[in-house]
């Protein structure tokens, strides 16, 4: 659905049901230069069992309006702004790599308003290769290809997506390449390089948190994910073997069965 | 900064591809093969399971006519060879352009293809569709300006065969693409001739690229299959021409699957509608047949190559060989454009021209022992047929003229035998077709 955020028009997809005021709100927020189709295997799911859902597609990106924003702290103050432009007090959020940052900074800054928080190849930094965030901001293809390449593991390099005929690796880059690079991918790698205040942010972080990480994930490693999730009170943790960064969609069965269970456990929907 | 050393993505290449992509042996048991899931269904967890796989909340497969695991191996191969995001195989090739347009179009819809085509769907768009209210305007490859001419309010893409068949003319692809997306339509070309070793044709525009693998992709004359790629690039929502994309479709809930899977939403559809709907699904056995193709795809690509390269050069110097036309001739008229588009290959269909006509046509045809004579192409071994009296012999004379067919033509799809056994073999053929000359001469 679309609708308006600081005079801007945002799309988010409402996982194949109509939007519900009435029911409980899950965000789900991309990482890097993607869109809200990274989510597919998880929206669905939910907003056809009790939830309203939004996967949102940052600004500039996919089919939302506006100019992609240029710090995560922005970016975090525009996912609350959303909450309220849908008309919500609350919500239970979901982000993977960069939508981890987006998602521990507006848990920080909103700390009654956040009810729960699911991280996906989550950091409490993500530090970009140099050369990586100047092909990106140089409109260079080759960061897609680059990006493409380390976000997926061994075995997704060879496919098996679990939706019969998809290609991991195409998919992928076709996603990121829905608009411009630079505008997208370039400013997101930048925002990330920037951000610092991760670790800070995650030890105010006082509500249900799970973290789902990779053992093949380049991008956020095992290591990096669990010194994130270490610091937050009473996070959960949930490790998938031969899977990359890109686990949502490597491993998206497994994936939405251990969100299935922490979120109905802990943000339940009576609808 | 990109040329330097661990900057350049580690994806998987080409042959290694064909080998391996689509398939995780440590999610078969080990099998180092891909199975073949001998199966018509498959066991749901529970009632929630079952459910969430009927609404496309998880990946996964039901019934085989919508999706099968050997299948699929094969879907994500040809898919990752294309350069595409997303494949869905058929039982045929001909099934595999009516899913694709029938996924397309509607009726009242309009379509704009190439007049140079396989005999079999030339009748597709010219005598089935318009039974669906999808009418068609032909255009002859080589007139890019009539492709765009001929685009009404109500067509939907252009569609054409890259070389055609069977006298290998080629479409200015970029350029007939370029026309197709400043119309907001879709370009849907059968590369059937090239597989994705000799070109991928959505590097050079096509937003939909459709094969009979029981042909060159197979290789091996032994079954039939057709597969549809969808490249991912074009912007369904970018106009209102595509309302079952686009919009709320009530067969599943209202799901619009171009806002929900965007780069995968043709296929998507494909699966979702058509294969539903429609069922030409592939069986496993024969997918798993086409795998076996693919693993040697260049090696086969590159001998079939070089072969109708010798047999070009063997048929110009033939004193039985009225013409010859194949990409590789430098006064073929698309010699530049092929040099262009196909840089690994010429392809190894060849079309020439018997002195004699029709009477030693079919005296060549029936006197070579090598080549067989049937109605295929790209197997491994040489086959030869009268286009005239077999695969489009349901034209009429004005049909057969427009797409470009003359009664002297004979069709050569160049195997990967011995060359010297080929030419020994043709050599009897036109001996052979001689004779009648002679004697009628007396």
């Amino acid at each position: 659905m679309k609708f308006q955020v600081n005079n801007n028009e945002v799309y988010a997809s409402t996982g194949g049901r109509p939007f519900d005021k009435n029911k409980p709100l899950i965000i789900f927020v991309h990482g890097s230069g993607l869109t809200h189709m990274t989510w597919v295997l998880q929206t669905r799911y939910f907003a056809f069992h009790g939830y309203s859902v939004l996967a949102l597609d940052m600004p500039g990106h996919g089919l939302s309006g506006g100019e992609s924003l240029k710090s995560i702290e922005d970016m975090a103050d525009w996912v609350s702004d959303v909450i309220d432009a849908v008309g919500y007090k609350e919500a239970s959020l979901v982000g993977h790599s960069q939508g981890c940052l987006v998602t521990i900074e507006c848990t920080a800054r909103n700390p009654d308003k956040i009810k729960t928080l699911s991280l996906m190849g989550g950091a409490g930094a993500i530090p970009m290769n140099p050369e990586l965030l100047s092909l990106a901001e140089n409109n260079d293809p080759k960061a897609v290809e680059l990006m493409m390449d380390w976000a997926h593991g061994p075995a997704g390099h060879f496919g098996g997506h679990p939706v019969p005929g998809l290609y991991h690796i195409n998919t992928g880059s076709m996603l990121a390449k829905t608009r411009t690079i630079k505008n997208t991918l370039g400013v997101d790698f930048r925002a990330c390089d920037n951000y610092k205040n991760g670790f800070e942010a995650a030890k105010q972080i006082k509500i249900p948190t799970l973290s789902i990480l990779a053992t093949d994930d380049k991008m956020c490693p095992v290591k990096e994910g669990k010194k994130l999730a270490n610091l937050i009170e009473g996070s959960q943790i949930d490790i998938i073997d031969n899977c990359g960064h890109m686990m949502l969609l490597e491993e998206a069965d497994r994936v939405l069965n251990v969100l299935k269970k922490f979120i109905t456990t802990n943000y339940p929907s009576n609808k | 900064m990109s040329d330097k050393k661990g900057m350049d993505p580690k994806t998987y290449k080409f042959d290694t591809l064909s080998l391996h992509a689509g398939y995780q042996p440590h999610k078969n048991a080990g099998s180092r093969q891909v199975p073949i899931y001998q199966t018509t269904s498959y066991i749901f967890d529970d009632v929630d399971h079952a459910a969430a796989l009927f609404n496309l909340e998880r990946g996964g497969h039901i019934y085989s006519r919508i999706s099968n695991p050997t299948v699929a191996v094969l879907e994500e191969r040809v898919a990752s060879l294309e350069g595409g995001t997303a494949a869905l195989a058929t039982s045929s090739g001909m099934s595999a352009i009516f899913l694709a347009v029938m996924t397309l179009c509607e009726a009242g819809d309009h379509l704009v293809v190439s007049s140079q085509l396989y005999g079999g769907t030339v009748n597709l768009f010219r005598l089935t569709l318009p039974k669906f209210g999808i009418k068609t305007t032909f255009v002859k490859p080589r007139d890019t300006e009539g492709f765009k001419k001929a685009i009404q309010k109500n067509t939907k893409g252009i569609f054409g065969e890259l070389v055609g068949n069977p006298g290998n003319e080629i479409m200015n692809m970029p350029e007939i693409a370029k026309i197709a997306h400043d119309a907001g339509i879709p370009l849907m070309v059968d590369a059937t001739y090239q597989t994705p070793y000799l070109c991928k044709p959505i590097e050079h525009g096509a937003d939909i690229v459709v094969h009979s693998l029981t042909k060159w992709m197979a290789g091996h004359g032994s079954s039939m299959a057709g597969i549809i790629v969808e490249g991912g690039k074009f912007d369904w929502m970018q106009n209102d021409k595509f309302p079952t994309m686009t919009q709320p479709y009530e067969g599943y809930h209202g799901l619009s699957f171009a806002e929900e899977f965007g780069p995968t939403a043709f296929t998507m559809k494909a699966r979702a509608e058509g294969m539903r709907d429609f069922g030409p699904c592939l069986s496993p056995q024969n997918a798993w047949n086409v795998l076996q193709g693919i693993e040697t795809l260049s090696v086969r690509m590159k001998k079939h190559c070089e072969n109708a390269e010798k047999m070009v050069e063997f048929l110009l110097g033939h004193e039985s060989v009225a013409w010859v036309s194949h990409p590789s001739v430098p006064d073929h008229p698309d010699h530049d454009l092929a040099n262009k588009l196909l840089p690994n290959g010429k392809g190894s269909m060849i079309a020439f021209g018997i002195k004699g006509g029709k009477a030693a046509g079919e005296a060549f045809i029936n006197n070579v022992k090598l080549a067989s004579h049937l109605a295929n192409v790209g197997d491994t071994r040489t086959l030869v047929i009268h286009p005239a009296s077999a695969t489009h012999s349901q034209m009429d004379e004005a049909t057969l003229k427009f797409a470009g067919l003359s009664h002297d033509m004979i069709r050569l799809s160049v195997g990967i035998e011995d060359i010297d056994d080929i030419k020994n073999d043709f050599e009897n053929g036109f001996r052979a077709a001689r004779k009648p000359r002679l004697v009628s001469n007396q």
